[in-house]
């Protein structure tokens, strides 16, 4: 963020660079300092960064996603108890508990927020991106949710209702997106590749086919 | 406590703003903080609710003004002072030079790693009955607590009707100061937008906060 320097370090608060270099080190200290005294080792660190790089992300949730679009009797499950229901599928089996997935419908349309911090659904979506954290959103999501749809460029029609979810507690919530048309017959595989990480948020729409992303 | 990380209703923010192609981090030390606040709480360091009242207590004026993962570390420095696993000096050195306060879980070590990717568990068997049920008109009560809470402000005072029961979790009203678990009955609690916002609010918007029984009275 632009707006990350430290009060005394006026001068640098200009230059990102320079105040990324001053938090690099006072981090790499910190990890020092916990390394030395035998709290953590650094290779436990370097796997905790990697899976998140590279293992856990949006396309854990898409896969949920298509296949509920699919599979009526999963998707069943899944909106009765998400985390049951998640948990039979072999390739996103880490969603621990307290997964409630919500349907958007043409007369309902849901948006996740925490207001309070940043609860979001780690292993359905990975870590969340900074606007999720941040003030804008916090703030306004629970108070003016169309406003913060317009900031996305999407609009929802003026009769649907709209439900924000605040993430206040350890329950974790998955908008499970409409389908878009023009995708009868498609498989699991090619639904999930229209599941976008903020339709699972609900500040977006599954993609369409044809359109461009 | 009111704090300013409590931000529901809050005017004058300005609009969201998306970062195309945002990266997973935006520099090496935002990983390695997430890690280090990963790590030290799966070793015991401390639980969740300790490390999101700590990132709350900081000044508003550095709440507001640091990103994301500087809070992260901010909380987390403040935090291990606190209890002791590292000294000023250390911090201020950049070196260990006390003796290690032993945590609770031990040293977190590599093939721990695969443990914490999957979420913790917070449902605990229930000490007492549900006192409301699905369909019962509540009131967020009107409280205040200085320490941590997990009921915003923009809800309280204001009448909702339960619609789930997620059975009993760790309360974190309790375990953010180290008073135990206090197991309490949860549920998702919904407000319609003009209860909370007013007359002239959007009569489509309904907004839902998951919410303990010592936060709620029958209404």
């Amino acid at each position: 963020m632009a707006h990350d320097g430290d009060d005394h370090d006026h001068a640098h608060d200009h230059q990102h660079g320079s105040e990324l270099s001053e938090m690099q080190i006072r981090v790499r200290a910190l990890e020092s300092i916990l390394t030395e005294k035998g709290y953590v080792e650094p290779a436990a660190l370097d796997a905790i960064i990697e899976a998140y790089e590279t293992k856990i992300g949006p396309h854990n949730g898409a896969r949920v996603v298509a296949k509920a679009w699919t599979d009526p009797t999963f998707k069943k499950a899944l909106l009765e108890d998400a985390t049951k229901a998640v948990s039979t599928l072999g390739h996103v089996s880490r969603v621990g508990d307290h997964l409630v997935a919500v349907e958007n419908t043409p007369q309902r349309h849901n948006m996740v927020v925490c207001t309070l911090c940043s609860c979001y659904p780690w292993e359905m979506l990975g870590l969340p991106p900074v606007w999720y954290k941040a003030a804008p959103y916090r703030s306004r999501a629970v108070k003016d949710p169309r406003g913060v749809l317009a900031d996305f460029g999407i609009s929802v029609p003026k009769e649907t209702e709209i439900r924000v979810w605040d993430s206040t507690a350890e329950t974790r919530f998955l908008v499970l997106p409409m389908r878009p048309a023009g995708t009868e017959g498609w498989s699991e595989e090619q639904l999930a590749t229209l599941v976008t990480r903020d339709s699972m948020i609900g500040t977006g729409f599954a993609k369409t086919p044809g359109a461009p992303s | 406590m009111n704090g300013v990380h409590d931000m529901g209703g809050m005017d004058g923010f300005g609009k969201v703003e998306v970062e195309p192609n945002e990266p997973l981090f935006h520099a090496a030390w935002e990983a390695r903080t997430m890690a280090l606040v990963r790590a030290m709480g799966a070793a015991g360091a401390f639980n969740i609710d300790t490390s999101r009242f700590y990132r709350e207590a900081l000044p508003p004026h550095v709440y507001l003004s640091s990103s994301y993962y500087k809070k992260w570390l901010l909380g987390l420095e403040d935090l291990l002072l606190d209890k002791g696993y590292v000294g000023r000096e250390e911090i201020d050195a950049g070196q260990a030079m006390m003796p290690a306060k032993p945590l609770k879980r031990g040293k977190f070590t590599r093939d721990q790693v695969e443990r914490i990717m999957t979420r913790g568990q917070f449902g605990r068997p229930a000490p007492a009955p549900a006192k409301f049920k699905a369909g019962d008109r509540v009131r967020a009560k009107n409280i205040h607590p200085a320490t941590h809470t997990r009921l915003p402000r923009y809800v309280r005072g204001h009448i909702g009707v339960v619609e789930r029961d997620h059975g009993c979790h760790v309360f974190p009203d309790s375990a953010a100061i180290e008073a135990g678990e206090n197991p309490q009955w949860l549920y998702t609690v919904v407000f319609d937008g003009r209860e909370l916002w007013g007359e002239d609010a959007d009569p489509t918007v309904k907004v839902s906060v998951d919410a303990f029984e010592p936060y709620l009275e029958p209404a």
